[in-house]
């Protein structure tokens, strides 16, 4: 019996991409440079790593769905904002990805503005 | 007993280290206004002239991850090594390693968890800049052994704010209840109204400056019977998405005590958050 998943299971997927990629300099520039390819690797790879134990004691449930996936593979902050991601994790990473691409503030403000269609209570985060 | 020479409440601006260093051109306009009262700030807990430190903090997803996440830890260690990649990368912090005060982290622990609250604990903990900001801003010698204290803020389900005060009045009278003839100051730091990562991130003022000022009035006055009446965990979310970091204010409310008022009182509206900074003095301000 394979029980259906929560969508507290899935964002907790998100958040553990996010965290995940954005503690490893080599990460951050490989997501940077290729979204897609960065993300199918981790979920392939990475995704059933439990962080605190060895290879072969890994979990055996963790995938995306398409609509996250696809909201990895496109660098698509205002999506994964809407699906709930931890708003800190993602603003960091894409901080680290896009800042240096533009002036003092610019990114953060964009990155903002991207988000004003969106209205109080935003996304619930809880995982 | 060990006595309380200072409590004090401040925001942890991750910015303040680059801005107050940075010369010429990169030194932002708003540094020149910062500087000097984090400066009077920094006197404050000079001259209670404290031997150890109690630092209450909140891990930002560093060492606390979501397949393990307390929501109160002790740090019981030797030594604290601090700061992270991330950090480094994006707001210029140094690494830093602090020394450890292993016998109150154990008079914290046991009492704590006597008292009720089930207190995690870290034998190895790196600490973030929730704890290295007011190390910066008020000992930035680094020279004195302290004790973490994490909170969880930052990974729902959080606990109740009324939680936070309380465990601020159990640290307080843990510290009390130290047999030692060292000197304590018990620092905590937070948020006001704050957004990170939606929509009214980064704005000339915090997202909520009315927030703001009435919580720089609960703090001042002591007012932990106001605070609590106005503030849930659902209605943090309203100032900003990042303003459950206020909790910690709380806790150090809690220290504090219910209407004392703070010896020392300060504010920064900068752009993207306000800036706040609080001291009492247990037992009357140093002379």
């Amino acid at each position: 019996m394979v029980p259906e998943r929560s969508a507290g299971v899935s964002k907790y997927l998100l958040d553990k991409f996010l965290f995940t990629i954005d503690r490893d300099p080599a990460l951050v520039e490989r997501y940077r440079g290729e979204p897609r390819a960065t993300v199918e690797w981790w979920e392939a790879e990475e995704a059933n790593r439990i962080l605190s134990c060895i290879a072969d004691e890994r979990s055996t449930w963790l995938a995306f769905d398409d609509v996250e996936r696809e909201a990895l593979a496109t660098h698509d902050h205002v999506r994964l904002f809407e699906l709930g991601a931890h708003p800190f994790l993602t603003l960091t990473l894409f901080i680290a990805m896009f800042e240096r691409d533009h002036g003092p503030l610019e990114y953060q403000l964009a990155y903002g503005a991207a988000l004003q269609h969106l209205s109080m209570p935003y996304p619930d985060i809880a995982t | 007993m060990a006595e309380i020479v200072a409590v004090i409440a401040s925001t942890h601006h991750p910015f303040y280290y680059r801005a107050s260093t940075a010369v010429g051109e990169d030194r932002p306009p708003f540094a020149d206004e910062w500087v000097p009262k984090i400066e009077a700030f920094r006197e404050t807990l000079t001259r209670a002239r404290p031997d150890v430190l109690v630092m209450v903090g909140s891990d930002h997803f560093h060492q606390l991850w979501l397949d393990n996440m307390p929501q109160f830890l002790v740090g019981k260690a030797p030594f604290y090594d601090a700061n992270w990649y991330n950090e480094e990368r994006e707001f210029g912090l140094p690494r830093m390693t602090l020394a450890g005060q292993e016998d109150l982290s154990a008079h914290v622990l046991r009492g704590g968890l006597d008292m009720g609250f089930d207190l995690a604990f870290s034998n190895e903990l790196r600490i973030d800049h929730s704890i290295t900001c007011p190390i910066i801003t008020l000992r930035p010698e680094a020279d004195l052994p302290i004790v973490p204290i994490y909170t969880n803020i930052f990974a729902p389900p959080l606990p109740r704010p009324e939680r936070f005060v309380a465990l601020g009045k159990a640290i307080r009278e843990l510290v009390e209840s130290w047999p030692s003839d060292q000197r304590v100051a018990i620092i905590g730091t937070g948020h006001l109204s704050l957004e990170l990562g939606g929509p009214r991130q980064f704005g000339e003022h915090g997202p909520d400056p009315e927030f703001d000022r009435r919580a720089v009035e609960w703090i001042a006055n002591g007012d932990i019977d106001g605070c609590c009446r106005e503030v849930t965990l659902d209605s943090l979310h309203l100032p900003g998405n990042a303003t459950h970091g206020f909790m910690d204010f709380m806790l150090m409310m809690g220290v504090a005590g219910e209407g004392a008022k703070a010896h020392h009182v300060d504010s920064l509206d900068l752009f993207h958050t306000m800036e706040a900074y609080f001291t009492w003095y247990p037992n009357g301000a140093p002379v």
